[in-house]
């Protein structure tokens, strides 16, 4: 079985707010389902499949279902941290492929900024996590176990500050003109070498945001979506995987996206040279090089040269990415950013990013997550989609 | 620039029945890693079934000798700076722990490196790298 066409995204929906104290997780969820569905032309009643992770209130779908008012007939709670709602999207088109479910509802939300949970954090785990009791009296927090696979990187590769700092001036240049962007100043090389440094060799400005919100996607059949009245997205291709530390033998120099991209390449039928434009996680710029390298966008090792000199900036570079401005600049809702980069690759698809970073033609599209730490174990996700 | 190592509070290690047998050596000062008793390969972090086979799996004394694979200084999580680094020990396996007793900024990938143990408020003493 092939998800191949066989569904569509029909809905996509980012929250406007990036600080939330007076709302609830949960209420942040309904916002962002409601926004959703409107973006569709659905209905409430119309879903019959739904979609959470780790960031879901309560016992996830047994909590998030009653609450929101669904009534389904499929359920999947995948979590592989920020990466899960692209795996979502992949799962949900399997849903509707093998006739589940007919329209899926996947929902994320939270509240980090409100709570003061941010990378420099101790990671929210409990003691039977089998890694804990190994990893957690040396401090990992989240910055330092990124920090590890670029330190690496520029060892191996002899990747430079100056090249990880074209990743956040490239979203800078996209958050301007973005008006619910967090960060909207533009910034240059030099801004990023002079923000203080946070674990070596990752500066402040090498490290997405802490934000409040959420997003939330439908994805539906194809003769469903034919009869909505949005430009049609169809799903080409997706794949997935884990990454870990395989039983001690450690290699920082690559991603999960070794794995996920070429599957959902193939499922596509496409090559990196096709794609106009790339949603790539960016909770770190080193996440950002590292996953464009693994998904084939440039020979390993060759990340920094490929993002340097402006090369994802939209009309600009050969390969525009996050024209939203990324978890770099715009938003990171709940510590996770994986929907964020599903709904502005459908902004793209639709013609509906804004003018200024606007792909001409975007037919074709990828995203990419990573969740979880970069340096000991994370999820990666593909998604690519196509315009009809 | 320099960044002189500073010892930081350290929380009480997880003890548990998978656990327990690491943390008394540490205390006395011996490193552990567990071995295949089918597939003969050490892994790392220790669990009871071989990672690389499904085998059952043993303690064994680790050399405390290594190089360091990765490192980075952490100067902005709390009042303490510190270096978070993945170890290759001479056994072949790759830990997550901390540079210490020495000059932070001096440390660099491929250096030698050996174990030293830092005191827990509790008595338990966590296993730790310093050059050499």
């Amino acid at each position: 079985m092939t998800i191949r066409r066989q569904a569509c995204v029909v809905g996509a929906y980012e929250h406007p707010t990036r600080k939330a104290p007076d709302k609830t997780a949960a209420q942040l969820h309904a916002e962002c389902a409601r926004g959703a569905l409107a973006d569709a032309g659905l209905t409430l009643q119309d879903v019959d499949g739904y979609f959470c992770a780790g960031d879901a209130p309560g016992l996830g779908p047994l909590s998030m279902v009653d609450y929101l008012g669904l009534n389904v007939r499929h359920l999947d709670t995948t979590d592989t941290g920020g990466s899960a709602y692209l795996i979502h999207v992949s799962h949900a088109a399997q849903a509707i492929a093998a006739g589940k479910c007919n329209v899926a509802l996947i929902t994320l939300a939270g509240r980090p900024r409100t709570e003061a949970s941010s990378g420099v954090g101790p990671r929210n785990v409990t003691a039977a996590t089998p890694d804990v009791a190994w990893e957690m009296p040396y401090a990992p927090v989240t910055v330092n176990m990124y920090a590890l696979a670029a330190a690496r990187h520029m060892h191996e590769f002899g990747t430079t500050s100056e090249q990880l700092a074209w990743i956040k001036v490239a979203a800078a240049a996209h958050a301007q003109h973005n008006p619910h962007a967090m960060l909207r100043d533009v910034v240059t090389v030099e801004d990023v070498l002079a923000s203080p440094m946070i674990s070596d060799p990752l500066r402040k400005l090498d490290c997405c945001v802490v934000s409040d919100g959420g997003g939330a996607l439908v994805v539906a059949r194809p003769e469903i979506a034919r009869s909505l009245k949005r430009p049609v997205v169809n799903i080409l291709g997706a794949g997935e995987t884990v990454k870990g530390q395989a039983g001690g033998h450690v290699d920082l120099t690559y991603s999960g996206a070794v794995v996920s991209g070429p599957a959902a390449f193939a499922e596509a039928g496409v090559t990196p040279r096709d794609i106009q434009y790339a949603s790539i996680y960016d909770s770190f710029t080193i996440t950002v090089l590292m996953q464009l390298e693994d998904l084939g966008f440039c020979p390993k090792g060759q990340g920094g040269r490929f993002v340097a000199d402006g090369n994802l900036i939209s009309g600009v570079g050969k390969l525009p990415f996050n024209t939203d401005g990324g978890g770099l600049c715009n938003n990171h809702p709940a510590n996770r950013g994986g929907i964020t980069k599903v709904i502005e690759a459908v902004r793209q698809l639709r013609g509906e990013a804004h003018p200024k970073v606007q792909v001409p033609d975007c037919r074709l599209a990828l995203a990419q997550g990573t969740g979880g730490l970069l340096g000991s174990r994370h999820g990666s996700a593909t998604l690519i989609m196509e315009r009809v | 620039m320099t960044t002189a190592y500073q010892d930081r509070p350290l929380a009480p290690p997880v003890i548990d029945p998978s656990t327990e047998h690491f943390w008394s050596a540490a205390r006395d000062h011996l490193l552990k890693i567990r071995r295949c008793t089918a597939c003969h390969k050490v892994h790392w972090y220790p669990r009871a079934v071989c990672p690389f086979c499904m085998g059952d799996t043993e303690w064994e004394e680790a050399s405390g000798r290594g190089t360091v694979y990765s490192l980075t200084v952490t100067r902005r999580a709390g009042p303490i700076a510190y270096a978070l680094a993945y170890v290759t020990l001479d056994e072949g396996v790759t830990l997550l722990t901390n540079i210490v007793d020495c000059d932070l900024d001096s440390v660099r990938i491929g250096d030698r490196v050996r174990v030293t143990f830092k005191q827990t408020g509790d008595g338990n003493a966590i296993p730790m790298f310093t050059p050499g």
